[in-house]
């Protein structure tokens, strides 16, 4: 009997990659009991198979890239990343059968260093001190110099980073609230999170509140750029959010230490800053129903000073 | 007693766009000192209020990470460098 004669079985992927979004709402009362008309809610994006939000945009350009043919099997998939887009490339790359490059800067966890080339996918490093965006230019003159040989993704200006957002993040995020989310409160990265979920919120609901997270302009938040003192993605659009929220890095380790040992939900840095957020938030509106991204778990950090 | 410190590039505005700077000190905490005297406001970075280096900052002499050394009171010597890493940003 052939595999395609048979009927599809219910939670059953034929790939991985089936197995993106669609991520749990967790329900976050634990630091609001003074505050019983608010409700906190966090998107749980660690349940993705890579284990973070980025499996998303990385998804949905390869996607978009295969269909207007700019990716072919015959290019291999080559980008910088801080980590968690590697991780979404890499899986993505050995599910679909395109081999991976990435760049990363040498002081990347050792980690996400191994997990991505678990997957296979191999990995050129960037000077430390020159960070995110050292890796950013230097891909940028590998790709320079063999143009015919690699396809770009290009996460921090590909509009189809976003679009994942719009897609399905907002619409399930929308679907899971029953359309009663206030304010949505997003970490910045490249800002793909936040530009595409809350433009798709807002066009829901216009009176959505949109709030972004940023770290200070030196900090230990892996994945969060300061926009003032970084390249500025193309994709960013600052008109998408209402207000902006600086959070230290001691404050965000705190909240991911405290989400990890009072409830139990082991996440990574940058969640830790997106909790702290939305406690602020709270506090000034409370009667908010408010969601939030968690956009990994804590795994991935065990050698960096979160935990150690 | 020069040491070289490599500044990463979030903290540049401080030492006017300079990736390498030539500070005097025979500890990481005297260098760290010394920097903020020559470039006021970028200690507060690095240094919590009880004068500890943060605890998510980087710092190596040569190519050890000083929380394996003595963290602030790591000794160090003409010609060292002291490197400072930044956390690995977005996406
Ligand atoms: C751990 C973590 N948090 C937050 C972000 C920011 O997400 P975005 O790039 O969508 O702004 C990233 C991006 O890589 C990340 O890795």
């Amino acid at each position: 009997m052939s595999n395609s004669t048979a009927p599809a079985l219910a939670g059953v992927c034929p790939l991985i990659i089936s197995a993106i979004g669609q991520t749990p709402l967790l329900k976050i009362e634990r630091f609001t009991t003074h505050l019983p008309d608010v409700s906190i809610f966090a998107k749980m994006e660690m349940f993705n198979p890579g284990g973070s939000v980025k499996d998303r945009p990385a998804l949905q350009m390869i996607l978009d890239a295969e269909a207007s043919r700019e990716l072919t099997h015959d290019r291999i998939i080559l980008d910088s990343t801080s980590g968690n887009t590697g991780i979404a490339y890499a899986m993505i790359g050995a599910a679909m059968g395109y081999e991976v490059e990435l760049v990363m800067p040498e002081s990347v966890s050792v980690e996400r260093r191994h997990v991505i080339q678990a997957y296979g996918a191999r990995l050129v490093l960037s000077d430390p001190l020159e960070g995110s965006d050292g890796a950013i230019l230097k891909c940028r003159d590998i790709l320079a110099k063999n143009p015919d040989r690699y396809y770009k993704p290009d996460q921090y200006n590909n509009p189809s980073n976003p679009k994942a957002h719009e897609l399905h993040t907002a619409p399930e995020i929308w679907e899971q609230t029953e359309g009663r989310v206030t304010h949505f409160i997003a970490t910045l990265g490249t800002s793909g999170t936040l530009v595409g979920t809350g433009r798709r919120l807002k066009a829901f609901d216009p009176a959505v509140r949109v709030i972004a997270i940023e770290p200070p302009e030196f900090h230990g938040i892996e994945g969060l750029k300061n926009m003032d003192v970084s390249i500025v993605p193309g994709i960013y659009d600052d008109s998408v959010w209402d207000e902006k929220i600086q959070i230290e890095t001691e404050a965000s380790y705190e909240m991911a230490r405290r989400l990890t040992r009072e409830l139990g939900v082991m996440v990574g840095q940058s969640c830790g800053a997106a909790m702290a957020g939305a406690l602020q938030v709270a506090e000034r509106n409370p009667e908010a129903t408010i969601v939030t991204i968690f956009p990994d778990s804590g795994e991935k950090y065990m050698s960096t000073p979160l935990w150690q | 007693m020069a040491v070289t410190v490599r500044i990463p590039t979030p903290l540049r505005r401080f030492t006017n766009d300079q990736s390498d700077v030539e500070i005097d000190g025979g500890t990481v905490g005297e260098v760290v000192d010394n920097l903020e005297a020559a470039y006021a406001g970028i200690k507060e970075k690095l240094v919590d209020e009880a004068g500890d280096i943060r605890r998510f900052v980087n710092v190596y002499v040569n190519d050890e990470d000083i929380r394996f050394l003595d963290g602030a009171q790591t000794p160090v010597k003409a010609g060292d460098s002291v490197t400072i890493v930044p956390a690995i940003a977005g996406g």
